[in-house]
């Protein structure tokens, strides 16, 4: 048969696929939201961008607590009781269609005013008419059209988030008035011996000072607003004695601003504005170039992003209530929906549940836990509805706990000291000593010219060349490595990951598939008939092992069961004429021999005979062994599970000789080891993907989060690396490593036109043209170097 | 010459309104998403294109858009 795609969403429509209206359908979801978009004349949809759309999730409930007014109040943007604003983050937003249909939701809903979407956010800005339409229909409206928003914690905590433009301002300002001093200083490139005694141009003589004044002008609010940070930067920086960068660029603004208002203040010459509002300019320029950020990924995300804003509490009259997730106390019943995430530890009330601690573990693998169980916060409840009793509030449970400790307050990036930096000391140091020394010397030979040349070496030797080879050619990396699927925090990352010398790995979700498994098969060979049997059972079954097996076995015939039964906690069981087939825990299957409880199996038995068992394990990931291979030649290695030792064997066979590797670590050990190896002077490389991870992932010096979908899940880290980009992990760290020996290469280049300046400036005989064609040749130079240099890094990077 | 004074004024009062023109557009939030607007100019008419077609009558005419 041939296969056929849905109309609406593009997935296979497989045997139980719907035609309407000549339009192939996988499910009642995706034809609905196609019905609905055709009876509103929105089918143009389909025409943008074929088969974009999601199927509609069932939902029921699922929202109720936005008709909590405290909820509603803390979500909307905007509210004055008959106008809301809402800002909702939709995860599916991902094509043209999507923007298309998102902005005419009105035509959907008449008491929407208008939507307005945010492409690289992923997000939709709604206003809507809240006396006609609730926040929660229109999030329901949302659900229906396949365009789910994600709604956590996380957004009821943030105040209204404010942009910081000031950079671009301050870009602005700059760029504005380089223009323009530039334009006020051709008189003066055109006519440089034009004074009244030498008998230059009369209009030009005539108006020196108005052209000088102007340029006055223009210099302060770039000094005083634009320049504004270099000041403060080498303030803070000589008062914790540490001479950085900032230091002897502060001391060239100054050099240059007092030494030009001097100059036109009592006619010496025309000043350096240009060079000053240039060089300003310029610096802003490569902040601005470093400064790339990922919108639509976030790196700051705790435990609030996972979590339910609002949870169902039980009362005591039966009763249920819509609850804010942080005023959950201890004692109180709740109701966990299928498909929700459990917001704090307790005790499991219901008769069984399956949940899913990826978000946690990185393991897809559904946990079961019957009544009686401790369940753990960050679970998602996979089997139906079930009921809690709550143990201790969202912020003191086991995982949550975590991040009370101090690692997740501070910012790695002041801790570390940049390249740029570290070389900023010894400048700053040798720029003074030849300043001094010329200046002695001049006393001597001309004292006149002794402040001018104090001056012209501070001008002249003013690092903005230096100063624009880190940020160029880490902006650029970071471009590129983006590109790639490699996102990271900042550019800072890329020196601290150059200068890593051991890689720290989890196990499970980062090494291994989340999803992809496979399963061995152990005991006496099953018939054909029996094999068939099986699949038919499997097929019946709704529990996630049932699934998973019945996809990874061979394609059989499917027969209709005469007898089918599933026995809770313990396996299933069918019946075909007098064949009989159980599968499930070894008591249920009747197994009589040694059972490795480390690993995940399933057991199977025929009329009562037991035939053998299928053990599940986890697939690595491609390329997992020559990552390991590589990087283990430059650093140390080391694994660290959550899980048991059952996959010891099959995980030493992948890593180097030697690897230690430590099993059922939890989130605080993980943290902890870190933090030893680097008491032992280890720079640590974390990479991770669970919140487990998350304490690791913040103590280390760089933390990479292993991630299936960027834009759904990733906890707090300095960088996002695509799973199918894992087997290149080692490539990302060798570029780093070469991209600082560019940066070196870089000051060595920019050093060597300082010499040039400082020549001239020792001699006294700087002139503002020599300054003006000086600094941005140079740092222009830097640029393209730069950008050409990191270019060739990374032509070989998959 | 002093024709120079009012051809400076006249240039730097240009130059400003440029200026202030470039801070509102950044202030009112213009280059804060500089992607979704190019693909909503191309968003035109749509609606009027589907009413034409009948539901019923709708052939397979999926790329002619473009």
């Amino acid at each position: 048969m041939e296969k056929t795609k849905c109309y609406h969403c593009g997935d296979d429509c497989g045997h139980k696929g719907i035609v309407y209206d000549e339009k192939d359908f996988c499910c009642n979801g995706c034809k609905m939201v196609y019905e609905i978009f055709a009876s509103n004349d929105l089918s143009y949809y389909y025409d943008l961008q074929a088969s974009a759309g999601a199927t509609p999730k069932a939902i029921e409930g699922k929202y109720d607590f936005l008709d909590t007014a405290a909820i509603t109040e803390r979500l909307t943007e905007f509210n004055d009781g008959r106008v809301q604003i809402v800002n909702l983050y939709i995860p599916h937003i991902h094509c043209s269609s999507c923007i298309w249909i998102l902005e005419n939701l009105n035509r959907l809903n008449g008491h929407i005013t208008s939507s307005q979407v945010d492409f690289p956010k992923k997000t939709v800005r709604i206003t809507y008419k809240s006396s006609a339409l609730s926040l929660k229909d229109l999030v329901l409206l949302l659900c229906t059209i396949g365009y789910e928003p994600y709604i956590s914690l996380e957004d009821a905590d943030k105040g209204k988030r404010r942009v910081d433009r000031s950079l671009i301002y301050k870009l602005g300002v700059a760029g504005f008035a380089f223009g323009n001093v530039m334009f006020l200083s051709f008189p003066e490139y055109f006519d440089l011996a034009s004074s009244k005694a030498s008998g230059g141009e009369f209009w030009l003589n005539q108006y020196q000072d108005v052209f000088r004044w102007l340029m006055f002008l223009f210099s302060l609010p770039v000094v005083f607003y634009a320049g504004r940070d270099y000041f403060t930067s080498a303030y803070k920086g000589i008062k914790t004695k540490l001479l950085n960068m900032d230091v002897p660029i502060a001391l060239g603004i100054t050099a240059l601003f007092l030494r030009s208002t001097l100059e036109i203040i009592f006619d010496w010459g025309p000043g350096f504005f240009d060079s000053l509002t240039g060089l300003i300019f310029f610096l802003l320029l490569g902040k601005f170039f470093q400064q790339k950020t990922y919108s639509f990924l976030s790196f700051e995300r705790d435990y609030k992003s996972y979590f339910p804003i609002a949870v169902t509490v039980i009362r005591e009259n039966g009763k249920e209530e819509s609850v804010q997730a942080h005023q959950i106390e201890k004692g109180q019943r709740l109701l966990i929906r299928n498909e929700e995430i459990i917001p704090a530890d307790g005790v499991l009330m219901s008769q069984n549940a399956a949940i899913d601690y990826s978000f946690v573990t990185g393991e897809a693998e559904p946990v079961h836990k019957q009544k009686g169980d401790k369940v753990f916060a960050g679970g998602r409840q996979l089997n139906g509805a079930m009921e809690m009793e709550v143990l201790k509030s969202v912020s003191q449970s086991y995982l949550t706990g975590l991040w009370s400790n101090a690692v997740f307050s501070e910012d790695k990036t002041t801790k570390f000291q940049a390249l740029t930096d570290r070389i900023g000391k010894r400048f700053t140091i040798a720029v003074l000593t030849i300043a001094f020394t010329a200046t002695l010397a001049w006393l001597v030979i001309d004292p006149a010219m002794a402040m001018n040349v104090f001056t012209a070496v501070l001008i002249i030797a003013c690092p903005c060349a230096i100063a624009l080879a880190s940020p160029f050619t880490l902006g650029n990396i970071l471009r590129i490595f983006g590109k790639k699927k490699f996102y990271l925090k900042d550019a800072q990352t890329i020196e601290r990951l150059a200068q890593v010398d051991m890689a720290v790995f989890d196990k499970t979700g980062t090494i291994t598939h989340t999803k992809k498994g496979t399963a061995t098969y152990e005991g006496m060979p099953l018939t054909l008939e029996e094999a068939s049997l099986m699949k038919s059972t499997l097929r019946a079954s709704n529990h996630p092992l049932s699934r998973k097996l019945y996809d990874l076995l061979a394609e059989q015939n499917i027969a209709t069961l005469d007898e089918y039964e599933e026995h809770v906690g313990q396996g299933i069981s069918g019946t075909k004429g007098d064949q009989n087939i159980k599968i499930g825990s070894p008591d249920f299957t009747g197994s009589t021999g040694e059972n490795d409880l480390l690993q995940t199996a399933v057991h199977v038995s025929s009329n009562q005979t037991y035939k053998g068992s299928y053990v599940f394990q986890s697939q690595f990931r491609e390329g997992a062994r020559e990552v390991f291979h590589d990087l283990g030649a430059h650093m140390a290695l080391a694994v660290l599970s959550g899980d048991n030792e059952g996959e010891r064997q099959r995980l030493s066979t992948l890593v180097p000789k030697d690897t230690p590797l430590h099993f059922r670590m939890r989130p605080a050990d993980k943290m902890n080891l870190i933090k030893e190896w680097q008491t032992l002077g280890k720079k640590v490389l974390m990479v991770g993907d669970g919140l487990n991870d998350a304490g690791a992932l913040a103590q280390s010096e760089v933390g990479i989060t292993i991630s299936e979908n960027i834009n759904v899940f990733s906890p707090a880290c300095d960088g996002i690396l695509d799973a199918t980009k894992f087997q290149y992990l080692h490539q990302y760290v060798h570029v780093a490593k070469k991209a600082i020996q560019v940066i070196k290469l870089s000051f060595i280049l920019s050093l060597a036109y300082n010499v040039v300046g400082l020549f001239f400036a020792v001699t006294g005989r700087l002139e503002p043209v020599i300054a003006a064609i000086l600094m941005p040749l140079s740092s222009i130079s830097i640029v393209v170097f730069t950008t050409l240099a990191s270019n060739y890094i990374t032509r070989k990077l998959n | 010459m002093s024709v120079i004074y009012v051809l400076l004024a006249i240039s730097i009062v240009v130059a400003l309104l440029f200026f202030g023109a470039f801070i509102l557009s950044v202030r009112s939030g213009q280059y804060d998403d500089a992607y979704t607007p190019s693909v909503r100019m191309l968003f035109e008419d749509e609606l009027v294109q589907q009413k034409k077609k009948d539901r019923t009558s709708k052939t397979d005419n999926t790329t002619s858009n473009n």
